[in-house]
């Protein structure tokens, strides 16, 4: 986690570019910061890896103060996807890409295998651009390799700097689904600047909208959207998405509504390593899927214990296949009566060919009804620090 | 015997050839050392230039102070310091050469892209390794054509060496002159030339390798 408390900085000419920033970035979640150009976003993003000093102000990475460490570690530690791919055009994209593991010393082999599976992981043949230069890639291509040279030491926080922006609109979403496939498998702690209001809103789980060196609004991009904190911020999501939010609020979907952690299991675990999982996570069902995320069958509580005795048996041995499952974008009240039809306690969505999203339950339901009719104005969260 | 014609230059040669190899084998130590020194001493003051943008002016303006006393004079004034020989010649050689490398390093690191130089320091280089890794490879086509520069301008000072105790091809011209013998001079003038234009073609192919790097189709 990363957090920023009472943060100015002032450049030597005066300028106060950030005011008494508060803010919080949450591990395992994509932080967007946006905010009208000249803003601060750059700044605060350049401030997490010390390429700027702050004037007054503590900024810490998991509790501990970073200005206790050394620079050039932490920059080796922290990913950067830099504002106009900033790949080393000297170097073959092999190079690129092995910059950091190299600087920690990571024996070749190692190297050019994490190179390999980079490549590979988003989609470029490493046969064909292992030894390409920068400029014989598009610049899709080049951005793709901006974002996996951060990912290459595997930094468990990546900053990217507007890393999409230079794209045409269909490259742009193309990788901001790449981000998002990426993002499921890896988890990282991920700061993401940009100005695009959709971009956004597409990939943050928190959305921070800054404005002249200060936070206007921290939140869900959902709650953003429902509940602006002023006209500065209906105005920046602007009028024609707020219109459709409020069309959409009618018929919510059952994305909206999928309960916070779903518990996964791979079908491979044991019946002892289930009961554990489920104690843990205090869940009556397992989902079992498979590697690649799809989902195969559900457990429940009941099935295992049935079966505990036998101890080589695996949780693919007591699966019970799922009987029901809503696509995603379905809207709610489809699942609602699926639900109540068949007396569901839950119901698994869904994407294209069957790979797992999430969970709704019975309890994300209420929830969620309650978030949207008890409290339809309290929502906001300005943050005051 | 033709004394200016074609035929008695091959003859001379063909006669004289170990003496006239030895010297160019003499004119070319002298000018390797000289640009040897020029860059170990030349790169760092380029770099220093770059980081501390205030001493910048004055580096490069004594160098050039240096290159713009006309050459005879500097060796003239070199050999009063430190009387005749080789040593003399060779920091001639390697003051003359100094500003095009200093100025080429200092101006091949200024047009590096600052978000290529901040992106080496985002991913966590040093300093050292910023400077080995990505300015100074990225500088290289403008240092290896300050390089190229500097070795076609000291093969030509080289000549002078024999007025300050050196040896080199201009010993073949100057007695050449002093005995109003065209051949010799033929013989002394006609190896620098080429080992001019060779240094320029080579050291010119080599800078065209780095531009060539990047756009490899
Ligand atoms: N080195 C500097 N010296 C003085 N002022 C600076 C410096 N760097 C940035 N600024 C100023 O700080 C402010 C914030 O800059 P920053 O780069 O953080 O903006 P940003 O939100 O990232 O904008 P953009 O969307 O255009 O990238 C701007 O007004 C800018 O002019
Ligand atoms: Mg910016």
């Amino acid at each position: 986690m990363i957090r920023f408390t009472g943060v100015n900085k002032e450049y030597d000419d005066g300028h106060q570019v950030l005011k008494d920033l508060n803010l919080e970035v949450k591990e395992g979640e994509i932080t967007v910061l946006i905010g009208p150009s000249g803003c601060g976003k750059t700044t605060t993003m350049k401030l997490i890896n010390r390429l700027i000093e702050p004037s007054s102000g503590r900024i810490e990475i998991g509790g501990k103060d970073i200005a206790a460490f050394d620079p050039v570690a932490l920059r080796r530690k922290v990913g950067y996807v830099i504002q106009h791919i900033g790949l080393f055009p000297h170097m073959t994209i092999a190079q690129n890409v092995a910059v950091v593991p190299r600087l920690l010393r990571w024996d070749k082999s190692k190297t050019a295998a994490r190179v390999d599976e980079l490549l590979s992981m988003v989609g470029l043949e490493p046969k064909v651009y292992r030894n390409r230069y920068p400029s014989e890639l598009s610049g899709g291509q080049q951005q793709r390799i901006g974002v996996i040279r951060a990912l290459a030491a595997d930094p468990s926080i990546i900053l990217m700097d507007e890393p999409f922006s230079a794209l045409d609109p269909l490259s742009r979403e193309q990788l901001q689904d790449e981000l998002i496939r990426l993002q499921h498998e890896l988890k990282k702690t991920i700061v993401f600047v940009t100005h695009d209001m959709d971009e956004a809103i597409k990939l943050a789980d928190t959305i921070i909208l800054m404005n002249g060196g200060t936070i206007v609004q921290t939140g869900h991009p959902d709650r953003i959207l429902r509940h602006p904190a002023n006209d500065f911020v209906k105005n920046f999501i602007g009028k024609k998405r707020l219109q459709e939010e409020g069309r959409r609020r009618v018929f919510t979907t059952v994305d909206q509504v999928i309960a916070d952690q779903p518990v996964t299991a791979l079908p491979t675990r044991g019946l002892a390593e289930a009961v554990k999982m489920m104690e843990k996570k205090r869940v009556d069902t397992l989902l079992i899927v498979d590697p690649s995320n799809r989902l195969l069958g559900t457990v429940s509580i009941y099935r295992v214990l049935d079966h505990y005795g036998d101890e080589g048996k695996t949780l693919a041995d007591v699966m019970t296949p799922v009987r029901h499952a809503v696509k995603t974008n379905t809207p709610l009240s489809v699942a609602l009566n699926l639900m109540s039809e068949h007396q569901l306690s839950n119901l698994p969505v869904v994407r294209g060919e069957g790979e797992f999203v999430g969970l709704i339950t019975r309890g994300s339901v209420v929830s969620h009804l309650a978030d949207v009719y008890a409290n339809p104005e309290g929502g906001e969260e300005v943050h005051a620090g | 015997m033709n004394r200016s014609g074609f035929a008695g230059l091959l003859e001379y040669v063909r006669e004289n050839w170990p003496h006239l190899l030895s010297l160019t084998w003499d004119h070319v130590v002298m000018v390797l050392c000289g640009l040897g020194l020029a860059l170990i001493v030349g790169i760092p003051l380029g770099i220093l230039c770059a980081r501390r943008e205030k001493l910048a002016p004055v580096i490069l303006a004594a160098a050039n102070v240096v290159q713009v006393l006309p050459s005879l004079a500097l060796l003239a004034l070199l050999m009063i310091v430190l009387g005749l020989g080789f040593k003399t010649i060779v920091v001639g050689l390697f003051l003359y050469s100094l500003l095009p490398i200093i100025r080429n390093t200092y101006v091949g690191l200024k047009q590096v892209d600052a978000g290529i130089a901040e992106a080496g320091k985002g991913v966590g280089m040093s300093q050292l390794q910023l400077l080995a890794k990505v300015q100074l490879p990225l500088a290289m086509p403008f240092l290896a054509a300050g390089l190229r520069l500097a070795a076609v301008i000291a093969i030509g000072v080289a000549t002078l060496a024999p007025l300050i105790g050196g040896d080199g091809l201009g010993r073949e011209i100057y007695s050449g002159l002093n005995m109003r013998n065209d051949v010799k001079i033929y013989a002394g003038a006609i190896p620098a030339a080429a080992l001019a234009i060779l240094a320029d073609a080579l050291l010119g192919r080599w800078q065209g390798r780095f531009g060539k790097r990047k756009v490899r189709l």
